[in-house]
């Protein structure tokens, strides 16, 4: 074949006389595909970075109060994506997450009366067993002594020193985390309180209207804690995005950062973003033993705060993403 | 300009080009609304700008219509291949060709119209009509391809066919849209439901309950099969265009056609009371169409090998791997489709063999990843290997060639590997401890995709400063067909 430019012959014989034209080639005459390749390699050096998960985190008090409950009237709701009209009775539920020193309180409480106990690195505690169909790819959650938190898991903010539970420094108002359905279910069960349903964890978080977000029909950034949201606690390079103090999406401002007023219609907060929420409701379809989670997280992209979306995952679940809180 | 109307509308690569920069164009828009670009704040910049109404509850909605958007110009891209590879009435292949493009453009412009800019119901209705007459074309093209008539009797032994002549190459290409065909339907009755209730759903999203409908069953079943449909029709149609002839062919082509039926009726078993055994059958119906695109595999790689090295007394291993190997465009095609065995087809049958295991262990939202995740890379494979026909049909010659072929191979590869990594990232790393990995695979697929969009684009530009020259490289496709330059 004729080049144009200069009349001479381009080589369409790809078997050169060494025999492999593509890769000798690729070799001796081109050095992008080496940039190329060294630019592949430097990528997978730096995704096998370590990740420091202590990193020093900013400490702000919101000024919401953990252990204060919402009354939520009984009445109608709109349930679900497709606006399914259904009814409850009334209910009181927090108007926060669950946080940390409160479950740490509970961790020492409930292995001071015995409620709690501790084999190897688990907290366990006692839950009664669900139903079990024998349905394909159900779990049999039996009767018995169940994994509450782990201890030794590095994202773990609850210490235990043998004796006492203590809240690593600085996430003492963040919302607990690292807890399985089943450690969810104990903390409520321990203050005679249960998890919300699915229903009432709607109702909670949209009130009486079809709005998609607790606060209405549209998200910013400024507006709840999700992938990418660019709040003080988040650090894309590096550990990525980590958990925010409980009721911090409430108007204010720390340190410049300023917040919209993200609460429910009912005053909670947190009800999208943050950390997904376990609800109660156990085989909500028969031989479905995995439990749901609600409102999102901090590791999701806003579309999953959306207050109809559903996450799950079987009861012994734990992670840095996966929060609760209770009604009565 | 009528001649150029012509070529665009009348002849096989001008459809195609009208197609794949409709699809580019669409892509191009509506992937500035998610993932990275919708963290960088582009998507609503996008928004404003294109003055989009985005209701959150009817995103689900949103995406299914923009999925089909582009799903029916792939289906026209395809459809004007058959149409330009196999012999048919010219009545047929007018008409055909005819109601396709008429289709999948109203299908795309207002379905997108509807979906984004405010509920036109006549958008909607015109919408339906487009996805109507493509349903049309494609009874016709089951009309046209009808492999009995005798006209289409094969003499050649080099080719599969039965004792009397019938081409079975014919015969899993018609098999392949009739069945085609039949799966639309599983898609456009439960649609018709649901959507008219307004109450769709993504499939992903309910795929662990348990108990689900059998319409539920049917929009699963359909997703899954049409893709599965459109994969096995390029299968044949690279198939044809190399001119797949000899030992391995007389062994695929009843591969393939076996293969489509019992993977079809597997598929649609999912609705019926045989859904306990129906992934058996599936399994079963997919093993002999995956062995009859491995067959195709051995023989072209064999193919090409041997013709690049005839010259050569005694070619080394080298040298035949490397005649393989030098021409990307006539290689890719079936690289992809081995390639596609670690993106899609393995992480398939992994997440079967170790679902109550592992996968059921994690987060739905997990599962969600690996579900979307694995057909979004085989969808990009199938493009893929159009785009590497596309750039032989518009006769990409020399170092040009060269680029444009191993561009969309290592591009494409490497975004795709990043993405089966980032699917199956929690078997190696933990939540917590994840974000440095996350971000360098973030950054392997926006450039991978990213660059491949603008090669995409760059050919798209190309094309159309070739329609301004009155003696562009159009005037020479605009009389080429197909079917006199496939492979001999």
């Amino acid at each position: 074949m004729k080049d144009k430019s200069n009349g001479t012959r381009i080589n369409t014989d790809y078997t050169d006389k060494n025999g492999f034209y593509f890769f000798s080639a690729f070799f001796r005459a081109r050095p992008r595909p080496i940039i190329f390749a060294l630019t592949i390699t430097l990528l997978v050096l730096a995704s096998c970075a370590p990740v420091d998960l202590n990193a020093p985190l900013p400490v702000y008090d919101t000024g919401v109060d953990p252990n204060a409950w919402a009354q939520i009237p009984a009445g109608e709701v709109y349930f679900g994506q497709h606006e399914k009209i259904e009814t409850t009775g009334a209910y009181e539920i927090m108007i926060a997450d669950v946080t940390v020193r409160q479950y740490a309180d509970y961790l020492n409480a409930a292995l001071a009366d015995g409620t709690l106990k501790i084999e190897g690195d688990s907290a366990l505690g006692y839950y009664p067993g669900d139903p079990f169909h024998g349905v394909k790819h159900e779990i049999e959650i039996k009767a018995g002594d169940w994994e509450y938190i782990p201890l030794d898991d590095p994202s773990q903010r609850i210490k235990f020193d043998g004796t006492t539970f203590s809240v690593q420094e600085g996430y003492e108002n963040h919302p607990m985390t690292m807890v399985t359905w089943f450690g969810a279910w104990g903390y409520c069960q321990y203050y005679e309180a249960e998890l919300p349903t699915e229903l009432q964890w709607e109702k909670a978080a949209r009130g009486a209207d079809a709005r998609p977000f607790p606060w209405g029909d549209e998200i910013l950034r400024e507006n709840a804690n999700f992938y990418s949201s660019r709040d003080p606690f988040e650090d894309m390079s590096s550990f990525g995005s980590r958990t925010t103090p409980v009721g911090f999406y409430n108007g204010q401002s720390y340190d410049g950062y300023q917040t919209l007023d993200s609460a429910s219609p009912y005053g909670l907060y947190d009800m999208a973003g943050n950390v997904w929420q376990w609800v109660g409701d156990v085989q909500p379809q028969e031989g479905f033993s995995d439990r749901f989670m609600k409102g999102g997280s901090k590791d999701t992209y806003d579309m999953d705060l959306r207050v109809w979306v559903r996450n799950s995952a079987p009861p012994m679940y734990f992670s840095p993403g996966v929060g609760f809180r209770c009604v009565r | 300009m009528k001649d150029r109307f012509n070529y665009l509308f009348g002849s096989t690569k001008g459809l195609i080009l009208v197609a794949a920069a409709m699809i580019a164009m669409t892509t191009a828009v509506w992937g500035m609304l998610s993932g990275p670009m919708a963290e960088m704040g582009v998507r609503e910049v996008v928004i404003k700008l294109l003055r989009m109404d985005i209701v959150q509850s009817e995103r689900e909605g949103r995406i299914i219509i923009l999925y089909h958007s582009i799903a029916m110009a792939v289906v026209a891209i395809e459809t004007y291949m058959v149409t330009g590879l196999l012999k048919m009435k010219s009545f047929y292949k007018t008409a055909i060709n005819l109601l396709i493009t008429v289709g999948y453009m109203m299908t795309m412009v207002f379905g997108m119209g509807f979906a984004y800019f405010g509920h036109n119901w006549a958008f909607h209705g015109l919408y339906i009509t487009g996805l109507s007459l493509i349903f049309f074309a494609g009874v016709l093209l089951c009309a046209a391809l009808w492999p009995w008539n005798p006209e289409y009797y094969i003499s050649d032994a080099a080719y599969a066919r039965t004792k009397k002549g019938v081409d079975l190459e014919r015969v899993a290409f018609f098999t392949t849209a009739v069945t085609t065909v039949i799966s639309a339907l599983f898609g456009a009755v439960p649609g018709s439901y649901l959507g008219n209730g307004f109450e769709t759903f993504l499939a992903e999203n309910i795929i662990r309950l348990p108990h689900k409908t059998p319409m539920e069953y049917s929009i699963i079943g359909h997703l899954h099969i049409m893709l599965a449909l459109i994969a096995v029709m390029i299968t044949l149609i690279i198939g044809r265009w190399l001119n797949f002839k000899g030992a391995w062919h007389k062994v695929a082509m009843p591969l393939m056609i076996l293969g489509c039926i019992v993977l079809n009726l597997g598929v649609w078993g999912v609705v019926t009371p045989l859904e306990p055994v129906a992934h058996m059958i599936i399994y079963v119906g997919a093993t002999p169409s995956m062995l009859a695109a491995l067959f195709l595999l051995i023989w072209s790689w064999g193919k090409f090998a041997k013709e690049g090295t005839a010259h050569i007394a005694k070619p080394t291993f080298l040298q035949k791997l490397g005649a393989m190997v030098s021409d990307p465009l006539k290689f890719g095609p079936t690289w992809q489709m081995l390639f596609m065995n670690f993106t899609t087809s393995g992480i398939g049958i992994f997440m079967a063999i170790r679902l109550d295991e592992v996968f059921r262990m994690w987060p739905a939202r997990e599962e969600r990843i690996e579900l979307t995740g694995h057909w979004h890379a085989l969808s990009a494979i199938i493009a893929t290997i159009i785009l590497m026909y596309y750039g032989d049909m518009i006769g990409l010659k020399g170092k040009i060639r060269q680029i444009y072929g191993w561009s969309i191979i290592f591009l494409s590869d490497l975004a795709l590997g990043a993405v089966t990594v980032f699917e199956m990232k929690r078997l190696f790393i933990s939540e917590a401890e994840q974000q440095p990995l996350v971000n360098g695979l973030m950054y392997a697929i926006d450039f991978g995709l990213g660059m491949l969009l603008v090669l995409l684009a760059i050919v798209m530009v190309w094309r159309l400063t070739d329609l301004f020259k009155p003696k562009g490289r159009w005037t020479e496709e605009a009389t080429h067909e197909l079917s006199q330059e496939a492979a001999k």
